[in-house]
């Protein structure tokens, strides 16, 4: 008998992002899904993780769920503190960074990412909070991997502002930049993961279980193409739930939402 | 000689309607005793510079505090939007100056070390370079490359919140140390506020803590548990549950309203706060120990 294992969207973001990281990565942990990513994939199985927190905390090993990434816990037990300064210049801009975590409110085709403005940026429709690191983490991380739930609003063939770099136009134009960083490697949404091709383009290569290939093209706002070598995501697990629920996120805070 | 001075004087002394002010502090450590007295005390068209307006701006602008923020992430971190300032923005209410973290962080630098400018590297987004023109690029006259510039800050005036300083303001900070030192080294005056004062031989038993040097410091006001809700290390915990309500608080104007009326203009300072507060809140953030491991300096 299979048993069947609930869960929201969030978990299903959060579990699958924590995927990605390798033993051993130097990760520039950001807010939110991204920080409860981190802090999974330390517990199982990227033990020797090295977080990094845009305060300044290099090695953290939070004891318990840090809400905002300048947490008492990211420091006591870490391995150095430095200044915002030092952790932008000495870390991220010289490279010592493996991978960036980001998201935004909109993702575009070549994986540019909106965190700035719905609208126009001196009269906003909406306004967000804005850049924070994610204009350099995008730039200067090794890879970057970006988390955002499938919704066609929130994927549209060109986002309104950029506040950080994919691909820019197409792949050649981010190469013609000649930044350190080699772009976003991966877009996890709730339906699937995305990859950029050969040109930069996000296509799809992996449905997470239960998901369509028609639901995905639904809720993306361009001409999505679908990988010939699609996979299935691999099922969630009972541990990586209990961690996330137990530890993690006991108020539900930010895996509640979604469904 | 001694600087201390209450918060009231140093509020009163130093900062004054138009300046641009840096209340600094990544997370940790933000002067928010310090936020309220400015709001008693009625200061109106401030530049409120910080890399995070964080509640303490949000709050100094519902008060009318202010006519321009400069910042770099203007969220309610972990948490979502930070109501107030968001609408000022959007209504075009309250003027804005934005930046990367990197940028902000990099226009203090300048400021703190004396330099006109300070070079980044390209990250090719673009959008935010064209929308604010202090944003520039020039030629590394080196390699012949392009790099982004930005100015120097130098604000009127820098809060800066310790854990402890002497009484000339010789501060020592541990935890995050986020934009402290660079803000107290950019500003033409400084406002210190320290949860405890010690002798200077405290001070002189530990060097490599010192952050900032008494002699750039103009005022040191004792403020125990200044920096509520937000935290000092080792001294009180992050009130977590306050950020979280405050995005309820903040969806109604009138919800604003009364909370500056309760806490802000009806309370006399920092202390009569903290009891109001309650030994309940009191205990909630209470943190237990965990000291450092002894240094040993030498005696030479």
């Amino acid at each position: 008998m299979i048993e069947t294992i609930a869960y929201s969207s969030a978990e299903l973001m959060t579990i699958n992002a924590a995927r990605l990281l390798r033993d051993g990565d130097v990760v520039f942990v950001g807010v939110g899904l991204p920080n409860l990513a981190c802090n999974l994939a330390r517990r199982t199985h990227t033990p020797n993780l090295v977080m990094i927190y845009e305060a300044g905390v290099i090695g953290a090993q939070p004891s318990r769920l840090p809400l905002s990434i300048g947490d008492p816990t990211l420091v006591s037990g870490a391995l150095a503190v430095c200044s915002m300064y030092d952790i932008f210049a000495f870390y991220l801009q010289r490279g010592n960074v493996d991978v960036g975590f980001l998201g935004g409110a909109q993702i575009d085709r070549y994986g540019n990412i909106n965190a700035t403005v719905v609208g126009d940026y001196t009269h906003p429709k909406v306004r967000l909070p804005g850049s924070g690191g994610s204009m350099e983490i995008a730039a200067w991380a090794n890879r970057c991997y970006i988390i955002n739930p499938h919704q066609k609003r929130r994927f549209p063939p060109r986002v309104d502002f950029r506040t950080s770099a994919g691909f820019l136009d197409g792949r050649t134009q981010r190469d013609g930049a000649h930044l350190r960083g080699g772009g976003p490697q991966a877009v996890v949404t709730n339906l699937g993961i995305l990859e950029p091709d050969e040109t930069g383009e996000l296509v799809l290569t992996s449905l997470h279980p239960g998901a369509t290939v028609e639901q995905a093209r639904e809720n993306t706002g361009w001409d999505l193409i679908i990988s010939p070598e699609l996979r299935s995501t691999d099922p969630i697990t009972a541990e990586d739930l209990y961690i996330l629920r137990e530890e993690l996120d006991p108020q539900g805070i930010y895996l509640k939402d979604g469904g | 000689m001694s600087k201390l001075l209450t918060l009231s004087e140093a509020i009163t002394r130093y900062v004054h309607d138009g300046d641009t002010v840096y209340a600094a502090g990544f997370t940790h450590l933000i002067p928010f005793a310090a936020g309220h007295e400015i709001i008693r005390q009625g200061r109106k068209d401030l530049t409120l510079a910080r890399a995070t307006p964080d509640l303490i701006y949000d709050q100094m602008v519902a008060a009318g505090c202010a006519r321009k923020v400069i910042f770099s992430y203007m969220g309610n971190p972990g948490v979502g939007s930070l109501r107030i300032v968001r609408k000022g923005v959007e209504t075009g209410k309250l003027e804005w100056e934005e930046y990367s973290h990197f940028g902000m962080i990099s226009r203090l630098q300048a400021g703190a070390t004396g330099l006109p400018f300070m070079p980044m590297n390209p990250t090719a987004a673009g959008d935010l370079e064209r929308a604010n023109p202090l944003y520039r690029t020039i030629t590394d006259p080196y390699s012949g490359r392009e790099v982004v510039v930005v100015p120097a800050l130098n604000p009127d005036v820098a809060i800066v919140h310790v854990q402890r300083a002497d009484a000339e303001g010789n501060a020592q900070i541990w935890g995050i140390i986020g934009e402290q030192k660079e803000a107290a080294f950019a500003s033409r005056h400084i406002i210190l506020t320290a949860e405890e004062i010690v002798d200077a031989s405290i001070i002189r038993s530990d060097p490599n803590r010192t952050l900032i040097p008494g002699f750039i410091i103009d005022a040191v006001c004792h403020v125990p548990y200044c920096a509520h809700p937000s935290y000092t290390q080792g001294y009180y915990d992050r009130d977590n549950a306050f950020y979280l309500q405050w995005d309820e608080t903040s969806k109604t104007m009138e919800g604003v309203q009364a909370y500056l009326e309760e806490w802000v203009y009806e309370v006399e300072d920092r202390r009569a706060y903290w009891e109001k507060l309650g030994p309940e809140l009191h205990e909630k953030l209470r943190v237990g120990s965990r000291p450092s491991a002894v240094v040993e300096y030498g005696d030479y």
